[in-house]
């Protein structure tokens, strides 16, 4: 009877893990991860407008001491394999904006690599 | 009053002060980190000037270190970007030659900033002359407009820029004065690779900087001072 209770248990638990993924929901390799800057859910709607924002008041300016810099996501978030934050399905911006179907430019000028990691390769 | 009334009052006293002690280090560590968000303001006026009297002929470290820093490839076809390059002068009577580095002479007035349909070139208030290419449409009217020729467009795909260096195709581009150096408090890239130090990065606004001292004592020009730009970037021996 215990035996049953915990395979019921557990059927439910991969159940519920399964409904995500079988939305197709991707999966991301998140990098470092760790505390954002505000809440995931919060970020996942609102990245776009902050980040305008922020490079507006950056680039005309000059105030780069703002929580919600590209670098700074890229740091965190970039995969720890290749120190990039897009070229694969799962990479931290291009495995969303791929299941999205939205175009990232940003990384068409901007670097897409760890700050740290280029730094230390310099070197 | 009621015993527990003042029970309540107490509790809730004690626990805003509990808050307090819990969220006041939290934010000093914030500002802290983070320091003060300050725009730049027009008391600041940066600008540099070259002595050619101490650049040396056939020198290019200036012009290594900018391309180095900004990553750029340093080609010289025409579809290359050159932020900065040496020009050779040389007077064709007295035979005098003369080698100094040219690039954006960041204008009080600059033309490229008049003639840009999109509002991308602009002047910083700090007098540092950049292009937003978030609003670049790419025209090149900027670069048609500058008599300096100080401006490149970037015609191909670009890899592996720097981080502190966004750059990318469609997009007219050209020394920034290392800006994000300059925001860190530091010197632009060829002042402080220059060997002979002939490059002297500053204030212009302040009195006391070490550029307006000697701009002050020594002899300076600016570039097609006929044109009425009021240059950021001054020559002295020219």
């Amino acid at each position: 009877m215990l035996k049953l209770f915990a395979l019921l248990a557990a059927l439910c638990l991969s159940a519920s893990a399964d409904a995500t993924e079988s939305y197709g929901m991707p999966k991301l390799d998140i990098g470092k991860g760790g505390q954002c800057v505000a809440e995931p859910q919060w970020m996942r709607k609102n990245h776009m407008k902050v980040l305008f924002q922020q490079r507006d008041e950056t680039v005309h300016q000059g105030i780069r001491d703002g929580k919600y810099s590209l670098k700074n996501c890229i740091e965190c978030h970039a995969s720890l394999r290749d120190n990039s934050v897009i070229g694969r399905a799962d990479s931290f911006c291009e495995g969303c904006h791929r299941y999205e179907a939205v175009k990232i430019d940003c990384f068409e000028c901007h670097s897409s690599k760890r700050r740290s990691a280029l730094v230390q390769k310099e070197h | 009053m009621s015993d527990t009334n003042v029970q309540r009052r107490q509790f809730l006293k004690t626990s805003v002060g509990a808050v307090a002690v819990a969220i006041a280090p939290g934010m000093l560590l914030f500002d802290m980190a983070h320091g003060k968000s300050e725009a730049v303001s027009s008391k600041v006026r940066w600008g540099m000037l070259i002595d050619t009297a101490n650049c040396a002929d056939g020198c290019n470290d200036c012009v290594t270190a900018c391309n180095k820093e900004n990553g750029l490839s340093g080609g010289l076809s025409p579809t290359d970007s050159q932020w900065m390059r040496k020009v050779e002068l040389k007077d064709m009577r007295g035979g005098r030659t003369l080698s100094l580095p040219m690039m954006c002479q960041h204008c009080d007035e600059p033309p490229c900033v008049d003639v840009c349909p999109t509002g991308a070139s602009f002047k910083r208030a700090d007098g540092i002359v950049l292009v937003d290419k978030h609003l670049c449409i790419g025209c090149r009217y900027c670069m048609m407009a500058c008599p300096y020729k100080a401006r490149s467009f970037v015609h191909e795909p670009l890899h592996d820029q720097k981080p502190d260096v966004p750059r990318g195709k469609g997009t007219v581009e050209s020394c920034t004065m290392c800006v994000h150096r300059v925001d860190k408090g530091q010197q632009p890239a060829c002042a402080e690779a220059c060997p002979n130090k002939s490059i002297i990065f500053g204030n212009l606004n302040d009195p006391e900087s070490e550029i307006s001292k000697k701009i002050r004592t020594v002899q300076s020009t600016q570039v097609r001072a006929d044109l009425g730009l009021n240059t950021g970037i001054r020559y002295q021996g020219i």
